[in-house]
């Protein structure tokens, strides 16, 4: 029953034959309900007939009751899985759909085209080779459209086709398709594309879709389903440098040693020279190994192994690059940073960085700019909510390989995870190196903490202290500094009096300041750890993650995390400052507690509650904690 | 001896020094990969057929080098070893690397991952792909078949047969207290009997083994209801599928961080179809439970749908009389859930010609789905797949 019926009903292995070896093509359609998305991709199912006839008659009746189109076939109801979805409170999501001709197998993204949904449309045109971007032929260019060109030209897609649809509503005319044409090549003239297809079309009527139609005898190029089995799109990968991240160490037994994964870019063949990242250990390719034997070559996409004419140290993470040609190497690069998630992006904030085949810890470090995905223009901002995209600077803990994500989509690309919630919450295509990070080298320095440490005859260590307001902290720090400085010891506090009017006068209370607000508690401590100092910290520190970045910044067992574990009811009650009053009456905003969240510790070294102890005793037990634990020997 | 005893000994001799497995050349020589295995146990063909056959074996033998269909990916069908790389890669072989791409990433970061295994040709085609994905060596994983102690006969014998053969773990869990309460499709209606036997003992199986990302063999064609899942899904430490909460898919980076207790269901093979899983299984000679070829079978016929007597558990209703009709199957389950199209499709290239001509969508000899309407979403978010 499908139009591939009548060979296959006559010999059904000329068919096979002629079908092993089609080719493949992923596109992204792009355009809002009412341009004739979902008529469109319909349509496509439907002329290249893998619609089973138990879902036809479905179709059929389906459309009599609940289509727009009459008695005609409503071809939008085969894929508006979507407003019912919508109804339901699902995610709106991406929808894959597939269909094949004669001569290509096609996977369609379906995304919804509103602002609200520019994480799906990413989302799908991270994987596509062309974009369709639909346009109401009556309405002309509107935001969307040039919103959908920017979200698809920033994913990478080099190709794409604008199709006017609605032709038959502006009775074919040449003018109107040509003006929108016109209109639209000036405006992609700021985008990256390499090429542009305009087909004027009616997925309605069926114009100009499997092959030209006579309305429209004034239009010179293709249809739309015949570009699509013919466009080439290999060649983007071929071209480049030979790149292959190592996925997985492939070890069977002590004579073998193999390198599996994906092929990112270029071609390889034994005896080829390689280099490998971060190491930048040099060999040679000697076998090219796959289960159906060793292979001459390989390409872009093929999935493969490699064993090397050397004995080299390789693991999953590493790029294998050709000897010529490797890729860039750094820890702080910039990016543009698509942000996914509802909770905004926080600048400071560590999160895990994955690429290709990596995961290290990141944090950016400055947002330049936001752009506004419907007029493009540049946005100065703080954060990223959902749905924005900017351009940002990024740190990474260790350094990573990578190219140009123009250059090459599979190893330009990263995605952000938080480290509590394990959400993907940001995508990244990276720009360029800053270059910084072979620019600064660590000035290696001959009196290290270690000697100064041994000056003072004391172990240096961070005491975290962390609590609600009022809960104590300082009168308890302020104690413990006290028996310290008597029995000899060196010390300094840091707490929001003498932190908040210097170094950070310029950071308010919103989460972002208080994210950046820690950071720079925890590096100035860090440096006084360094000094061989016992360093006492007094923050509310409301989050989990910035504690944990502080503790990441010093060694295992220097850093002592204090909580100040007391009620708020018995904060708020004692009120020492009447901000809790305040914060009541809504004079303050964002104060821990009352609007803005404090997230308990889970793995405090010490808790302590003042409303059941007093301070003195509170600072007599840490000092005890102190001893027992060695900090107080030497 | 006979002409056909002549064809199997040179066919024979063929593959040991070609190197080549005898349902390759079977597949060459009659269009049917298990051919030559029939004609074997004393299968018989036309004459035309024979002849046909014995001049390609001919033309095979003759040849100088081994053609091997399903070798060397890339390279150029010609002889010329270094005739530069292939232009495009072929649909199947861009589907089949996104597969083992998909696996090996779970390998790398998974604890302790495992492969369930239906014994249905979507899980053929998964297996094989594992065997490719981390050639030389084995899969690093067990393979695990959830029984729910009313498959078909033949799915059990292949399944043992063909984990054996390729050297892997086989984890076969069946829930011992829905065995205690005797569960059944008859006693307690599919309902009843899918999700204690399936979905709960799926639950249990992987909370016993603590195993932290299963691979599934569900397609997004299946249903449309899946067009949206992700190749990576999510679920909680009671197994449970929240659509609100499933995480992006950009590039073919995968985030696989979980939380203790968590788990994930991977599907390699999202973005196959069933036209690609036959046109693969063809390709590259997959082996698949013989219930997919057309046969003889004893059925009854109950609601409009064909129910094969596998075994005496079968309850007969008064006038019901087993009756042995030409039968395939198109999907394989429970076999009193699993209705039997009339075929004569004895060959791969049938089946797909089959398919190709027919009128109906693959699931509807699933009775599971019938059952309720939505049913399929409603189960996954119970932890059905």
């Amino acid at each position: 029953m499908s139009h591939h019926a009548a060979l296959a009903e006559q010999d059904i292995m000329a068919y096979l034959q002629a079908h092993e070896d089609k080719s493949f093509l992923r596109f992204i359609t792009c355009g809002s309900v009412d341009d004739g998305k979902s008529t469109l991709i319909g349509r496509l199912l439907y002329d290249s007939k893998l619609i089973f006839e138990d879902q036809l008659s479905a179709l059929e009746s389906d459309s009599k009751k609940l289509g727009t189109q009459g008695e005609k076939i409503d071809f939008a109801l085969l894929v508006d899985g979507l407003a019912a979805e919508r109804e339901q409170g699902i995610t709106i999501d991406v929808a894959y759909r597939f269909f094949s001709t004669d001569k290509r197998k096609f996977i369609v993204a379906d995304t919804p085209g509103h602002e609200q949904y520019t994480r799906n449309m990413a989302t799908g045109a991270s994987t596509a080779d062309i974009a369709i971007i639909l346009i109401d032929a009556r309405k002309g260019i509107l935001t969307q459209t040039r919103r959908h060109s920017f979200i698809v030209s920033l994913l990478g897609i080099k190709n794409v086709i604008v199709a006017i649809n609605k032709m038959d509503l502006v009775d074919y005319a040449q003018d109107v398709f040509e003006k929108i044409e016109a209109e639209y090549r000036e405006f992609a003239k700021q985008l990256t594309f390499e090429s542009i297809l305009c087909i004027p079309m009616s997925a309605l009527e069926g114009d100009n879709i499997t092959e030209k139609s006579h309305l429209t005898d004034w239009y010179q190029g293709p249809a739309l389903l015949p570009y699509l089995e013919t466009v080439d799109v290999s060649s983007n990968l071929s071209d480049k440098p030979f790149r292959m991240p190592v996925q997985w160490v492939n070890r069977p037994n002590l004579d073998f040693r193999g390198f599996s994964g994906t092929i990112a870019g270029g071609a390889i063949r034994p005896g080829d020279d390689i280099v490998v990242l971060p190491s930048a250990i040099r060999s040679s390719v000697s076998r090219i190994v796959t289960y159906g034997g060793d292979l001459e070559e390989a390409g872009p996409d093929q999935a493969v192994t490699l064993t090397l004419a050397d004995e080299v140290d390789i693991s999953r993470g590493d790029i294998i690059c050709a000897g010529q040609a490797p890729a860039e190497q750094t820890d702080q690069f910039a990016a543009h940073l698509l942000w996914m998630h509802e909770d905004a992006l926080l600048p400071g904030r560590q999160y895990l960085l994955k690429t290709a085949n990596r995961t290290v810890p990141a944090t950016v470090t400055e947002l330049k700019h936001k752009i506004n995905v419907n007029t493009l223009v540049k946005q100065s901002g703080k954060t990223l909510e959902l749905n924005e995209i900017g351009v940002c600077n990024l740190s990474t803990t260790q350094p990573i390989a990578f190219d140009n994500y123009n250059d090459n989509r599979k190893t330009g690309s990263f995605i952000l995870i938080d480290r509590q919630s394990n959400n993907t919450i940001g995508a990244g295509m990276i720009d360029f190196s800053l270059r910084r990070a072979q620019n600064v080298h660590w000035q290696h320095l001959e009196i290290d903490k270690a000697a100064r440490a041994r000056q003072k005859h004391q172990k240096p260590c961070m005491l975290w202290f962390t609590g609600l307001s009022g809960s104590g902290k300082s009168t308890v720090a302020n104690l413990v500094e006290k028996r310290l400085h008597d029995i000899g010891r060196h010390t300094y506090s840091l707490d929001g009096d003498n932190i908040r009017h210097g170094l950070n006068k310029d950071l308010g209370f919103t989460d972002a300041d208080r994210v950046e607000n820690i950071r720079r508690v925890g590096e100035t401590a860090k440096l006084m750890v360094d000094a061989g100092m016992v360093v006492l910290v007094s923050f509310i520190s409301p989050f989990a993650s910035e504690r944990r970045l502080a503790r990441s910044l010093v060694e295992k067992n220097e850093f002592l995390e204090v909580y100040i574990s007391t009620p708020l009811e018995v904060c708020e009650q004692r009120d020492v400052k009447g901000l809790y009053a305040k914060a009541r009456r809504g004079e303050i905003k964002n104060f821990t507690g009352i609007d803005s969240e404090y997230e308990a510790p889970e793995n405090a070294e010490i808790e302590l509650d003042t409303s059941v102890m007093t301070a003195a005793e509170a600072a007599e037990e840490i000092v005890k904690h102190l001893e027992a634990s060695g900090y107080l020997e030497g | 001896m006979s002409s056909i005893d002549d064809l199997i000994a040179r066919a024979e001799r063929l593959a040991e020094n070609k190197k080549l497995s005898i349902t390759t050349i079977s597949r060459k020589l009659l269009n049917d990969g298990k051919g030559l295995s029939r004609l074997k146990a004393g299968g018989q063909c036309t004459l035309k057929t024979l002849e046909t056959a014995l001049a390609k074996l001919a033309e095979i033998e003759a040849a100088p080098q081994a053609d091997r269909p399903f070798s060397a990916s890339t390279a150029p069908a010609s002889p010329k070893p270094n005739a530069g790389p292939s232009p495009q890669l072929s649909h199947l072989k861009r589907l089949e690397t996104e597969s083992i791409h998909i696996m090996r990433e779970v390998v790398s970061e998974a604890e302790k991952p495992v492969m369930l295994y239906s014994v249905g040709k979507d899980s053929a085609v998964m297996l094989h792909l594992a065997m490719k994905a981390f050639y030389p060596s084995k899969p690093p994983f067990p393979v695990m078949h959830v029984d729910t102690t009313w498959k078909f006969r033949e799915m059990i014998a292949f399944r043992d047969e063909w984990i054996n053969k390729l050297g892997l773990d086989l984890i076969v869990h069946v829930n011992e207290e829905g065995v205690r309460q005797e569960v059944g499709p008859f006693t307690h209606g599919s309902q009843i009997h899918t999700d204690m036997m399936k979905t709960q003992a799926l639950k249990q199986a992987l909370d016993k083994h603590q195993f932290d990302v299963a691979f599934g063999g569900a397609r997004r064609d299946e249903e449309k209801s899946r067009a949206k899942e992700r190749i990576f899904s999510f679920r909680s430490s009671q197994h449970r599928w929240d659509p609100k909460n499933q995480r992006p898919e950009l590039w073919d980076i995968y985030n696989t961080n979980i939380h203790k207790g968590e788990s994930i269901r991977v599907f390699p093979l999202s973005n196959w179809t069933e036209l690609d899983i036959w046109q693969y299984i063809y390709k590259e000679s997959i082996p698949i439970v013989p219930l997919y070829f057309a046969k003889e079978r004893p059925v009854v016929e109950r609601d409009g749908t064909m129910i094969m007597v596998d075994d005496d558990r079968l309850p007969l209703k008064p006038g019901e009389k087993p009756e042995m009709r030409k039968v395939r199957f198109r999907t394989l389950g429970c076999y009193p859930l699993t209705g039997a199209v009339d075929s004569s499709a004895e060959t791969l290239p049938e089946i797909i010609q089959e398919m190709l001509l027919t009128k109906s969508s693959e699931r509807q000899g699933r009775m599971i789905d019938h059952d309720q309407s939505a049913s399929m979403e409603k189960k996954k978010q119970e932890g059905y797949f």
